[in-house]
């Protein structure tokens, strides 16, 4: 069996709302392979962001298991959450708004090293300061600069360094580069890739950028409305993907070819609200393919070569 | 794609420049764009590329101060944009040119109901009454896909892929012949943004309106665009018909933009980016602007500003190596 370090089952994180609960994670099940990265996409709303919060506790779950390195870590007191932190990380998607404006790039990236008490002394300290901005590719002169001096490349290379200080073995990247442009955005993902083999990382990688999943991710999860509704390899993914919402989700991405133009599935309608939703397929509404589907709940099922879809319609669209 | 080969639009030499307390900053330096009626063009770049403010400087919207228009012409029908009166420029204004901003959610106006919003461009320009316009903006919101008895609703009632069609009704409620789309996509998820391509891609057949498309998404301009123009620092570096482009870029930019993208098809283990960061626009390089990133750059890079050469029929790059004073080749 693979040495997992992330297992999640039943994952529910739901939110009290004025008009009723939202379910964001309604149950879901997953699990990441040590040094390997899994991509979990969706479109706004669907609950990727979320799952990676609650996934590193800073959302408490509603109920599931959350097992890293064999232990629930949602049973983990204070002391015992303290010390996870650091195994894992996680790198924001707004490098404007996920570090501190008054505070130095070495006091962004020296924090988490204070605080764990991992250095010493000073002189410790900027070493240790002065070799993660060397790792990501910040020039030593920036070293005293504030983050609004910097653009937004260089912004996230600090939140790169910052996730990086304590040593982690697991990594969220919750968008980390949907906010860059496509040329620093291709720099940051390569010296990401650079990383994972350097340290030996893991990554969980949300974003609603397919090309770049595909490009980043050894497995994928999609999700809709809170539940995972395909899991398979990245390539067996991209190459067949079964679930309706999969097939028009990967049809609308616009390709920069003009070879291969797809035949694009439209969806109709909008997204149905999260909060109290109806049991049942949540697709159900605006899918294609639907026609009487059970009013049972989707289970995710295997259908080979590591491939899970969860619909109802999965014998007619094999 | 179009039906007419008008001219519609040309611009030369266009040049504006924003003074700022760190300098003047030459936000679009010496561009030149032809578009003929109901062509679609790309504008392709970075932040920071100056393709927003070429877009306000065709609509005579640059912020000024601090921005300001200092060289070239804006010729639109025949007539330069830059020469008329401010009351003839608020008549072409959302009725002959109109402009679709980037982030639906903070163009539409909170405390007026789209209904309004889109009579009201109608009742400027149009001579029709109240009650003419009201009915004219149910038909606009239906030909964008969203019933006619939503008119009476405020823009927080609609998602973001409804409110950026409201945007696009407001937007065409006069039959623009020229439309700009800063971005219309940006903010929106994938599937919904499939829906506005393709809402916008039938209108432009019906209309046969000519549009020029702002975007950073090569994909984008792959699925809507007939000519494709890509600027950097302030400057089209390359320009070309979609087919040029994308089957045989020659801009040392260009290749890199190209090169950054994860490609769908192939397998790529690494990504080939644009090593680098954009210029300081209050400082910009010497010499071509592009060379302290370009893989091919000589010393005389640094010294002489690059001409547009023409290479074939429409295709017009702005790099030494087709002015013949570099021997390099430019590859994919």
């Amino acid at each position: 069996m693979a040495d997992k370090i992330l297992e999640v089952k039943n994952l529910k994180k739901h939110f009290k709302t004025p008009k009723g609960m939202l379910h964001a994670v309604d149950g879901i099940d997953f699990s990441i392979e040590r040094g390997k990265t899994l991509g979990v996409v969706g479109e706004s709303g669907c609950g990727k962001s979320t799952t990676g919060r609650v996934v590193l506790r800073l959302l408490e779950a509603t109920d599931g298991e959350i097992i890293f390195e064999g232990k629930n870590i949602r049973m983990f007191n204070k002391e015992q959450l303290r010390q996870l932190r650091r195994e894992m990380q996680i790198i924001f998607q707004d490098p404007f708004a996920s570090l501190n404006p008054r505070m130095t790039v070495s006091e962004i990236i020296g924090e988490p090293l204070k605080i764990h008490g991992i250095t010493k002394n000073k002189k410790e300290l900027s070493d240790k300061v002065s070799e993660l901005m060397d790792t990501v590719g910040l020039a030593d002169r920036l070293v005293n600069t504030y983050p609004h001096e910097l653009d937004g490349g260089r912004r996230q290379r600090i939140g790169i360094a910052r996730a990086l200080s304590l040593n982690p073995k697991f990594i969220v990247c919750d968008e980390p580069v949907s906010a860059l442009d496509v040329s620093i955005q291709a720099q940051v993902l390569n010296l990401m890739q650079d990383l994972q083999k350097d340290f030996g990382l893991t990554y969980m990688f949300i974003t609603h950028d397919l090309s770049v999943v595909k490009h980043f991710s050894d497995e994928i999860a999609v999700m809709y409305l809170g539940q995972l509704v395909e899991k398979a390899p990245a390539n067996e993914l991209f190459k067949n993907p079964v679930h309706p919402y999969t097939k028009a989700l990967l049809s609308a991405i616009p390709v920069p070819s003009l070879t291969n133009k797809k035949e694009r599935v439209i969806l109709k309608g909008e997204i149905t609200s999260p909060i109290n939703p109806d049991p049942g397929c949540r697709f159900c509404k605006r899918c294609p393919y639907a026609d009487n589907c059970p009013t049972a709940e989707p289970v995710l099922k295997d259908i080979g070569n590591g491939h899970f879809v969860a619909c109802h319609l999965i014998h007619e669209l094999v | 794609m179009s039906k007419s080969k008008n001219k519609l639009l040309n611009i030369e030499d266009l040049g504006i420049e924003y003074v700022t307390e760190d300098g003047t900053v030459k936000a679009v330096n010496g561009i030149e764009i032809k578009l003929n009626e109901g062509e679609t063009l790309g504008l392709v770049g970075e932040t920071g590329a100056g393709k927003t403010t070429t877009a306000l400087g065709i609509m005579r919207l640059v912020p000024n101060p601090p921005g300001k228009i200092v060289s070239g012409k804006i010729e639109f029908e025949g007539s330069n944009l830059l020469d008329v009166s401010e009351e003839e420029m608020r008549m072409i204004r959302g009725n002959k040119i109109s402009m679709i901003f980037q982030d639906p959610m903070t163009s539409l106006n909170p405390v007026m109901t789209v209904g309004q919003q889109i009579a009201e461009v109608i009742e400027i320009h149009q001579d029709l009454s109240r009650q003419e316009a009201a009915k004219k903006s149910e038909e606009m919101l239906e030909l964008v896909g969203i019933p006619g008895s939503r008119a009476n609703d405020y823009p927080h009632q609609f998602s973001g892929g409804m409110k950026q069609r409201v945007v696009i009704a407001i937007s065409l409620a006069c039959n623009p012949q020229l439309l700009i789309a800063d971005e219309p996509t940006t903010a929106l998820d994938v599937t919904i943004q499939a829906q506005v391509l393709d809402l916008m891609n039938n209108l432009k057949k019906e209309f046969n309106t000519a549009m020029i498309l702002i975007t950073h998404d090569l994909g984008v301009v792959s699925e809507v665009c007939d000519k494709v123009a890509i600027m950097y620092a302030g400057e089209i570096i390359e320009s070309a018909t979609l087919e040029q482009l994308f089957t045989n870029p020659r801009h040392p930019y260009t290749v890199g933009l190209f090169g950054s993208i994860p490609n769908l098809e192939e397998e790529t283990d690494r990504l080939s980016p644009v090593k680098g960061l954009m210029p300081d626009p209050t400082d910009l390089p010497s010499g071509c602007k592009f060379h302290p990133r370009c893989p091919y750059a000589k010393d005389i890079c640094a010294k002489q500003d690059p001409n547009s050469t023409e290479i074939e029929a429409q295709h017009k790059v702005k790099c030494l190596i087709y002015e013949g004073l570099i021997d390099a080749e430019v590859k994919r």
